[in-house]
């Protein structure tokens, strides 16, 4: 694993890395080679006029508080990753920026979470509006069962678009670097693409919208590494542009693609409750060469989790 | 990533591995698997053997005769079930008119809409359940107390049709929830997440992809309607109509209705006439739930 | 690569950009056509009671509710009149009995079996058979339990007279087969609803298939299937066609189930075809049997999706 990290600064190469990494199957992979400082980290760029400010946030499914007190700023323009073993919340932070927690009955949210010092959560906002400008993408490829193009125009014409489509569809394909492969079956079923592209429509379908920030929960764990390097590039080269948040198991995927890196763990109370946690927020490069608290030290070296 | 796992791991049969052969299947697990398909096999015998049944008897009446002649108690020969099949064909299209928008709107309410944590949710869901049992008689006398004298319908297809279509209301809301339900969370929450409203979601997402199943479900719903006769005794159906159905005003016989008075008549020539009316009823059901199965295998989709 | 083109929705614009860009009253207007289109159900369990309620509140102003449940005599047309219920409910029990004595078995062997042994193709076989059987209109199975089964049993009878034209017998038998598939797709929902595991438990002890069905399975599904058993004997209670064809139109209270006898929906059904007038005792008399029906199958309407719902939340 470690002679196959490249570089996240030179992905010129980035088919090369993804065939070693699909022929290699041990199954340390997963954990190996993390503390190696041999990745070129992505500098951040600075948190001064953050996109979201979080703070004290809890999140309660019915009684049970699933995320307690999170603390976090999420800067513009740069990937944020959030990390960490399964149940510790962070896919439930997730969809707190785009209130897609609203669809679930039970759920309620505790504390502060404000997009551009808009409160998320206010009276008057509504989470349609919310959900335009933050988009998602999400774990397994969700195609809707339609045309591609269809998939792509999904999102305009639910927003009212009133241009041209047409164009709309090819800058927006172009725009997430599957044109070339799907141009001459605009009009065949999303459904026939392989789970790779479909993930990709996915995103496309997304930026379609014109969000400001693109959520992505787990968007590489049911791809192969081929596909998943392919993600991992066009993150890079949509974070020009967007503000992005990534939920990941895989810690290398945050380590290349990532700016800043937050982890979380999950508390077990003394009834036994599990309530996730923010642990450590920080530059991605100081969280996996120098992480300030022992739990991060540890999961991210294989330790634990 | 790691494909170690999937590896196969089978191990051949090597020589000398000890044999687990058994000591055969004992005789009381034989019997009992007999005695289950015989469960199974008396239901098919049985449907086979009516089917034969009914069209041996219906044999010698089974020409055009049924659909172009006019109910008739005094000659046998002479009649035919022309204004009764109309009339099920005029009462099964207002009841499907009636029903289905209903049916499926409040479908969509109860699986998109309806917070199952309300105690009004929860007392719409068991009403539809016991709705679903409640015996077809029962619907007849709010046929006859309600709709025909109560509201003043009257012995009209009208009032046949809209007793049916409540009858079968709870069925066509059943099997238009399972449809709805069978299209995945993921694609509400992808169309959501693209910040389209509910409605636009339901609208443009979940109806589309639940429509074949939605259909397959309102026309077994329809066929159960169409084989109905109890309510319709109560409203007036079982009198020898000489007339097709001109509108909702008409008075109206049905198809069922008729065979019933035909079977209670005693001489032999109505009983064959009743069971060439039994085929025509059962082509037409065989006919729609066709459909229904076609429908259910050209669009079933696997998520 | 980024096209400056690109016309981005504004990110902030000022206090409260996040507020609704145009009010939606349409989506407010569907979710109350959604609602009322559910509460026609509502209404339509409404519209039964007060169908139900006047008429069969006068009826029991001019006959003792007393007498109409316990007494044995039911002759609503005759001169003098009696309104003993008893016949009619005792005719409903036979045939209900009989059919149960048919459905309970099969179905439940039938559910069994297609849970439990069956291939996947051979399902794919049986289950359209069941629901065949289920969509055949009931007056085709009085027709087929009048003018097949009861000649049948009449030339096999081994001894004495053997069935009346019409009787609880074939029309029971009838019903039986006509309930199987009811009894038998919600008995097979409730044993699909068992855990794989409990199964492979079971089966790395070393038991049979036998075993697994009898002693793991069908205990664990064991809500599921009284509820089954319950919603056949609802189903038996009201089914009107089969007993008005061919259980006869005499009221009768006996035991054997040889003899002729009605129920109480065949009862209704004849009162019904009579077109009496609205007010009459005769009238009223429909709507008391009815009321009575209604309450009877709604106790075991109740009781099973109370039993479904128990074998619900366990498994799922």
């Amino acid at each position: 694993m470690v002679t196959a990290m490249t570089p996240a600064s030179d992905r010129t190469d980035i088919t090369v890395l993804s065939d070693q990494e699909a022929s290699m199957t041990s199954p340390s992979d997963s954990v190996g080679g993390t503390r190696t400082p041999r990745v070129a980290y992505r500098t951040a760029p600075s948190l001064d006029s953050p996109v979201f400010e979080v703070g004290s946030l809890s999140v309660f499914y019915g009684d049970h508080e699933a995320v307690r007190d999170v603390n976090l700023n999420i800067g513009e323009r740069q990937i944020t990753a959030m990390i960490g073993p399964s149940g510790c919340g962070k896919s439930t932070v997730l969809r707190c920026f785009n209130r897609m927690n609203d669809l679930v009955p039970t759920a309620r949210v505790a504390g502060k979470v404000r997009y551009h010092n808009e409160d998320l959560y206010g009276r008057e906002v509504d989470p349609i509006e919310v959900r335009r400008r933050v988009g998602m993408v999400f774990q397994k490829p969700n195609p809707f069962p339609k045309s591609i193009y269809d998939n792509i125009a999904y999102g305009p014409r639910v927003g009212g678009f009133k241009g041209n489509l047409d164009d709309l569809v090819e800058e927006t394909l172009t725009h997430a670097a599957l044109w070339d492969e799907v141009k001459d079956k605009l009009k065949t079923s999303a459904l026939a693409l392989s789970g790779g592209q479909q993930q990709r429509l996915c995103i496309a379908r997304t930026i379609a919208v014109k969000p400001e920030v693109i959520l992505m929960d787990e968007p590489c764990s049911a791809l192969d590494p081929i596909a998943t390097a392919k993600i991992e590039d066009l993150m890079e080269h949509l974070a020009e542009e967007f503000t992005i948040i990534v939920v990941t198991h895989n810690m290398q995927q945050a380590a290349r693609v990532s700016h800043r890196t937050a982890f979380f763990t999950a508390d077990v109370d003394d009834k036994g409750v599990r309530h996730g946690r923010l642990v450590e927020y920080d530059e991605t490069e100081r969280i996996f060469s120098n992480p300030s608290d022992q739990r991060t030290e540890d999961y991210i070296s294989g330790r634990f989790g | 990533m790691s494909n170690v796992m999937d590896r196969d791991v089978s191990v051949a049969d090597e020589p000398g591995a000890p044999r687990l052969k058994g000591k055969g299947t004992p005789l009381r697990e034989r019997f009992f698997q007999l005695s289950l398909w015989t469960s199974l096999a008396v239901g098919v015998v049985f449907l086979a053997s009516l089917l034969v049944y009914v069209v041996v008897e219906a044999w010698p009446r089974l020409d055009s005769r049924i659909w172009t002649n006019f109910p008739d108690i005094i000659d046998p020969s002479n009649a035919g079930a022309q204004s009764a099949i109309m009339g099920t064909l005029w009462i099964i299209a207002f009841t499907a008119v009636y029903c289905l928008p209903t049916g499926i709107l409040a479908a969509i309410y109860l699986e998109e809409y309806a917070d199952p944590n309300r105690w009004w949710n929860r007392v719409i869901e068991i009403n539809i359940q016991n709705l679903a049992a409640v015996p077809s008689i029962v619907y007849g006398i709010l046929g006859l107390g309600i709709i025909s004298r109560g509201l003043g319908f009257g012995q009209t297809v009208m009032s046949a049709s809209l007793t049916l279509s409540l009858l079968v209301l709870p069925t066509v809301i059943i099997a238009s929830r399972e449809a709805i339900r069978a299209v995945p969370q993921s694609i509400r929450q992808a169309s959501l997440a693209l910040g389209a409203t509910q409605w636009q979601t339901i609208w443009r997402q979940v109806l589309p992809a639940a429509v074949p199943g939605m259909a397959t479900g309102s026309i077994l719903a329809l066929s159960r309607a169409i084989g109905e006769a109890a309510p319709l005794l109560l409203l007036g159906g079982l009198t020898f109509i000489t007339f097709n159905p001109t509108g909702v005003e008409s008075p109206f016989t049905a198809l069922p209705i008729q065979i019933f008075g035909w079977i209670s008549q005693s001489r032999a020539e109505f009983t064959a006439l009743a069971s060439a009316a039994i085929v025509v009823l059962l082509v037409i059901l065989l006919a729609m739930n066709s459909v229904a199965i076609w429908l259910r295998n050209r669009y079933s989709r696997k998520w | 690569m980024s096209s400056p083109s690109v016309e981005r929705k504004a990110a902030s614009g000022g206090p409260g950009f996040l507020k609704r860009s145009q009010p939606r009253y349409g989506e407010k207007a569907i979710k109350v056509l959604l609602l009322a289109a559910s509460l026609v159900s509502v209404l339509t369990t409404v519209g039964i009671v007060i169908a139900l309620i006047p008429p069969a509140g006068e009826f029991f102003g001019k006959v003792s509710f007393g007498e109409f449940i316990t007494g044995t005599n039911w002759a609503p047309l005759f001169k003098p009149p009696h309104f003993g219920v008893l016949p009619l409910v005792g005719g409903t029990l036979m045939v209900t009995l009989v059919a149960l004595l048919v459905s309970v078995p099969l179905g439940l062997g039938a559910a069994i079996y297609l849970s439990e042994y069956a291939h996947p193709r051979v399902r794919t076989i049986f289950k359209p058979i069941l629901e065949v059987l289920a969509g055949i209109p009931t007056v085709v199975y009085g027709f087929f339990a009048l003018k097949a089964i009861t000649p049948l049993l009449q030339d096999i009878w081994p001894a004495g007279e053997g069935p009346q034209v019409f009787n609880a017998l074939a029309a029971g038998f009838v019903m039986g087969v006509m309930i199987i598939p009811t009894i038998a797709s919600l008995a097979e929902d409730s044993m699909n609803a068992v855990p794989r595991a409990l199964r492979d438990g079971a089966f790395a002890l070393g038991s049979s298939r036998m075993q697994v069905s009898t002693r793991v399975v069908f205990p664990a599904a064991l809500s599921g299937i009284v509820a089954a058993v319950v919603l056949g004997i609802s189903r038996a209670l009201g089914e009107t066609m089969i007993v008005a064809v061919a259980a006869g139109g005499r009221p009768n209270l006996s035991f054997n189930p040889l003899e002729g006898m009605q129920t109480m929906t065949a009862f209704i059904a004849a009162a019904g075809i009579g077109d009496l007038p609205t007010g009459s005792t005769g009238y009223q008399t429909i709507f008391a049997v009815g009321a009575l029906l209604f309450v009877m199958t709604l106790v075991m309407n109740l009781v099973s999706i109370r039993l479904v719902r128990k074998y619900r939340e366990v498994y799922e």
